[in-house]
């Protein structure tokens, strides 16, 4: 992990309340597909740092794509910083998702909303394709397409209905007929319960990444637990640190 | 260049910058970014006598300029703690203040005398933790108290013991010289000012423990005149902390009253705040004459 000043190369909308961000990257500092930087937002009266989720790393830079959460927030803020400005980041923080366990597997990654993003980085990595299933809000399915040029299998949920299946993704999963081997997603909460859920019916593992308000964003402050289903050897305590411990768990090793 | 060293309870320390407890783990997730020798002191995350759960989360919410935190001193425990946070810490010249707390005094004392045979240079203790016997009232709210838990620990302990006050009382100068009275060799403040936050569209508490420790530049003038009014109340020296981001507060602190100055949240939003506010304190002294820092110490008009 490092703590740099960085140069944001183009920021651009995506739906009304997502944005894309690409900032300069030294392609050669590795990254691993479920990571994700903390980026600090140059009004000091914002004092803590934004964790957002890498969704891409390329010769151009590295990507990420985030919700702005409302009016006067720090996201807000953000999204209103142009080409050519710079920011600071620390990252890539976290473990991220485990490439060998699931790569040469039938894999089925999973996103909902903004966990979404981080999918699109992990499809990248797993050679020779994989499923994906998409869970929106509505028909602004950001970020579907880019999916599917990078070969995946997509198939979509939405809570309205407009498109692909009324529901979750775990009622995408079932309608699909698909009976996939290994689980990776990112999204809310009630998502990610009912993954482990789903996980622990059929015996396969799922590896789900956790979101916790956080402080520091560096292991530091113990702002962003998760509960656990076993002591952590860090913390001595059923508790694990969603920011450098995860934010990737394996499902049957956490409590939601 | 300015000498930048200050002495307390007969400890010397290379500069008057340590962290607040609790911001900055043992120091080995900042390693990373910065190089811990530079540092006075490096003031550990509170540890009790067995581990600790800490608090349900959300445990912690942005506010404007500051923070809310209830993480509940999650810690490993003393056993952990002196097996692996104290060795990685000897490793760095830099001074070592361990923060102690507990549930009850009982529980203070074990720590404390686990501590005692420990090689580092003073205690911190909190007293802003609940106290199970007293119905979870905190120990440091009520001057007879805090003369008692002073009391109470400096007949155990062998190293120099700082009293950690909570800015939560009436009279911080009545507090002040409850701990002085108790036999503390040395104070610091501020805690945390409690507060709350709610999410009005959900209408929940936006802390899973409702109430939160609040941190940040919001509350550093509050730390200012209370770093004063204790200064003015004893004569044991004082780490000030509250709210400090940048140099400037951190000379405000010592002018106040405090020989040395604990960095807190500010390392949440900069991992880096500590090394570059010892360079600008460093540039304050070039600026203005000051051959040693520590003469600024009280030196407000």
């Amino acid at each position: 992990m490092e703590y740099k000043t960085v140069k944001i190369i183009s920021q651009e909308k995506l739906t009304d309340d997502i944005m894309s961000l690409w900032i300069e990257w030294d392609g050669r500092a590795s990254v691993v597909p479920g990571q994700f930087i903390n980026v600090y937002i140059n009004d000091p009266a914002r004092l803590l740092p934004r964790p957002i989720s890498i969704c891409d790393v390329t010769d151009r830079g590295l990507r990420m794509v985030y919700r702005i959460t409302g009016e006067a927030t720090g996201t807000a803020e953000l999204s209103g910083y142009q080409a050519g400005e710079t920011i600071r980041i620390t990252g890539p923080v976290g473990n991220g998702y485990p490439l060998d366990d699931i790569m040469g597997k039938k894999t089925v990654l999973m996103g909902g909303g903004i966990g979404i993003p981080p999918m699109l980085y992990l499809t990248k990595k797993l050679v020779g394709g994989c499923t994906v299933i998409l869970g929106y809000r509505d028909s602004n399915t950001f970020l579907m397409e880019e999916f599917e040029n990078a070969g995946a299998k997509v198939f979509v949920a939405t809570d309205d209905g407009s498109v692909g299946t009324h529901g979750t993704v775990i009622d995408a999963l079932r309608e699909s007929g698909i009976e996939p081997e290994v689980l990776c997603a990112c999204g809310p909460k009630p998502m990610l319960a009912g993954i482990k859920a789903y996980s622990a019916d059929h015996g396969i593992p799922a590896y789900i990444s956790l979101e916790e308000r956080m402080a520091c964003g560096v292991g530091a402050c113990l702002g962003c637990v998760t509960s656990t289903t076993h002591t952590d050897p860090h913390s001595h305590v059923k508790n694990a640190r969603v920011c450098v411990d995860g934010p990737v768990f394996l499902s049957d090793r956490v409590e939601l | 260049m300015a000498d930048m060293k200050v002495t307390m309870c007969g400890v010397e320390f290379k500069n008057p910058i340590t962290v607040a407890s609790g911001t900055f783990g043992s120091g080995m997730e900042y390693d990373e970014f910065l190089d811990l020798n530079r540092l006075g002191a490096v003031t550990t995350k509170g540890v009790a006598a067995v581990p600790w759960e800490g608090n349900p989360t959300p445990r912690v919410a942005e506010t404007p300029s500051g923070m809310l935190n209830a993480i509940g001193l999650q810690n490993p425990g003393i056993d952990v703690f002196l097996e692996r946070d104290i060795p990685f810490l000897k490793k760095y010249d830099t001074r070592i203040i361990v923060n102690v707390c507990g549930h009850s005094e009982e529980e203070y004392l074990a720590v404390v005398d686990r501590l005692n045979d420990a090689d580092i240079d003073m205690m911190e203790i909190n007293i802003s933790c609940p106290n199970v016997k007293e119905g979870g009232i905190a120990f440091g709210t009520d001057p007879k108290g805090v003369e008692a838990i002073t009391g109470a620990i400096k007949s155990h302990a062998k190293k120099p013991v700082i009293m950690k006050l909570s800015p939560n009382v009436t009279s911080i100068a009545d507090i002040a010289r409850a701990a002085e009275a108790g036999g503390a060799d040395a104070l610091s403040l501020i805690n945390t000012i409690t507060g709350m936050k709610i999410d009005i569209r959900r209408r929940t508490f936006l802390l899973a423990n409702r109430t939160g420790g609040l941190s940040g530049p919001a509350i550093h003038p509050v730390a200012v005149r209370m770093v004063y009014e204790a200064a003015q109340a004893v004569s044991i020296p004082i780490i000030g902390m509250g709210g400090v981001a940048t140099h400037e507060d951190a000379v405000e602190l010592m002018l106040a009253g405090a020989t040395m100055v604990a960095v807190g949240s500010a390392n949440f939003g900069n991992p880096l705040a500590t090394t570059e506010i010892i360079e600008g304190m460093e540039r304050y002294a070039e600026d203005m004459g000051i051959k040693h820092i520590a003469d600024i110490v009280g030196r407000v008009k």
